[in-house]
């Protein structure tokens, strides 16, 4: 027996309706109960204490500190590399052989697991360069790993950027480099920056590539060759080794707080350059 | 002179350009370099079929953790695509334009939760609903595979939603303007057009999925073994690694390396067929 198409309609609706919804549940629970057990916690003395007895008690500060401070050093080092590739890419050569083994490359390294990225950055950084965990190992590790991002986002703005405007700069006897540098990358600054706080906002998230790399010091880091704790190392540790549910609750709820208004951020100067481009 | 810095920008970026490559290489290198050396050693049969992982007594076979690995990774397929890529569609084709505009960023914000959280969750919440009405230790394949299943969610939404809306306008209303239903239009027309978007979206999932730790950690349980059941706890290729690292030193090192080796082929190739997938569906329009 055939049923009617009528039918058939309504059961796809109905069935995938129930699937978003219980997708945007779900996602909104994990908020919402992290949130929830974490909250209370949260003071101004958990924000801006010394962790006391491994993180028992006391606050995180050190571990904010870490969490800014890594992401700071990871974008430092990719920032000019991934910026520099995607102009080379857009502004200096055609597509031939090269750009799209270099494409290939990118594609490839955005899809490695953070747990390479962690083996490497220990055997690398770490052992083999002696510089042990520390603030650069982890911030070098952490820029390999989000490079592929700002290559890829600031190649998009800066092909977003009209032809006319370089056109312009070249009628008035620019040079390529002038162009780039004062007409093509301050018009894309808004997709670059969008790029860079995707890679802050996973960054910030990591734990497999970073505890491997940084270390899980609690102390506050008074050189790039300290060790330093994230916040997402703090509450793993916390939470696996049973230390302290009602802290691993406080720093989740931080955490996840940073993590969402650096992606609200990101999604308002993303949302502001496509409006801007389809003017 | 000006023409003179010109060409050492040229140079100096096409130098730059090179960082990526340049990193995914020194990455492949230093992997294998540490790990291949072992699998030779060790045997490559002896390494990928051996069923006993006992590091203090040199014996290092990582069967159970790539048994476990597939079945966690293909039970979070088997949660997470069928709701990824309904909701993809429902977005797409039946939902308001606005509905979607406000949906789908809030979606991609919560990609941005981070594993450890997912993991978190697992124990506090799954774990123990799953050892109540389900029995077994709780920390099992089953929790694993929702809260990976979970986690790939986004991913899947995301890459299917652009790779729907790709879809020419022109080929719905023909469908449409045939008599067909939005259904019909949706599933006879629609998703065959995307299907390349769709199946990228699906093997990229299958990546991160098999290649997620800290969150597989806390809820698989980590015991050493070829699960007979959904219910049983098991310790994945990833875990293994992230587990052992911190103590481990010279053999047992190398050991952990090779694991790495395994997984790194798996999800090159992995991600291989991805972007060929996706490049094949560009060059078809």
């Amino acid at each position: 027996m055939r049923i009617p198409p009528r039918y058939t309609q309504m059961l796809a609706v109905a069935v995938m309706g129930a699937a978003t919804l219980f997708t945007l549940l779900i996602l909104v629970f994990v908020v919402v109960f992290v949130l929830g057990k974490g909250l209370p916690v949260v003071n101004f003395q958990f924000l801006s204490g010394m962790p006391r007895d491994m993180g028992r008690s006391g606050g995180i500060l050190p571990a904010i500190v870490g969490t800014f401070l890594l992401p700071l050093v990871a974008i430092a080092i990719a920032m000019p590399l991934g910026v520099g590739t995607s102009v080379y890419l857009a502004e200096y050569t055609r597509e031939n052989r090269l750009t799209k083994v270099l494409r290939f490359g990118t594609d490839c390294l955005a899809g490695i697991p953070s747990i390479i990225f962690g083996l490497f950055g220990f055997i690398f950084f770490v052992v083999m360069l002696k510089m042990g965990w520390c603030l650069l190992s982890g911030g070098l590790t952490l820029a390999i790993m989000i490079l592929p991002t700002i290559i890829r986002t600031s190649e998009e703005a800066i092909r977003a950027v009209p032809n006319a405007y370089r056109e312009v700069s070249f009628s008035l006897g620019a040079t390529r480099w002038e162009t780039v540098w004062k007409v093509v990358l301050p018009n894309a600054l808004p997709g670059i920056v969008t790029g860079v706080m995707l890679g802050v906002g996973r960054s910030v998230g990591e734990t497999a590539a970073v505890i491997f790399t940084a270390g899980s010091a609690l102390r506050l880091p008074a050189s790039m060759f300290d060790s330093v704790r994230t916040m997402a190392v703090h509450f793993y540790i916390l939470a696996r080794e049973g230390i302290s549910a009602e802290n691993a609750y406080g720093t989740a709820a931080v955490l996840i707080i940073s993590i969402l208004l650096i992606n609200l951020a990101t999604y308002g100067m993303m949302h502001h350059m496509l409006a801007k481009r389809n003017k | 002179m000006k023409a003179g810095g010109e060409t050492a920008i040229r140079w100096g970026l096409m130098l730059v350009a090179f960082s990526a490559l340049a990193s995914l290489l020194l990455i492949a290198v230093f992997i294998l370099k540490e790990g291949v050396p072992f699998i030779v050693r060790t045997g490559f049969r002896d390494f990928l079929l051996g069923s006993n992982w006992q590091p203090h007594r040199q014996e290092y076979g990582i069967y159970p953790m790539i048994v476990s690995s597939l079945w966690v990774t293909v039970g979070a397929m088997v949660i997470g695509a069928p709701l990824g890529i309904a909701g993809a569609i429902f977005l797409n084709e039946f939902v308001p334009k606005t509905v979607m505009k406000i949906v789908k960023p809030t979606i991609e914000l919560l990609a941005g939760i981070p594993s450890v959280v997912y993991g978190f969750i697992g124990v506090m919440v799954l774990a123990p609903f799953i050892r109540a009405h389900f029995g077994g230790p709780g920390l099992s394949v089953l929790a694993a595979s929702v809260i990976l299943g979970i986690m790939i969610l986004p991913t899947i939404i995301s890459i299917s939603t652009d790779a729907i809306g790709a879809v020419p306008n022109t080929y719905r209303e023909a469908a449409l303007s045939l008599g067909a239903t939005r259904w019909q239009s949706v599933h006879m027309v629609t998703i065959k057009a995307a299907r390349s978007g769709i199946v990228a979206s699906i093997i990229l999932a299958m990546g991160r999925a098999l290649g997620e730790t800290m969150a597989v950690i806390m809820v698989a349980g980590n015991a050493v073994r070829v699960p007979g059941s959904a219910l049983d706890s098991v310790r994945t290729l990833t875990a293994n690694i992230a587990m052992e690292m911190g103590q481990a030193s010279g053999q047992h090192r190398q050991a952990l390396f090779a694991t790495g080796v395994v997984l790194l082929c798996v999800i090159m190739t992995l991600n291989g067929i991805a972007i060929s997938a996706v490049r094949g569906g560009v060059r078809r329009k």
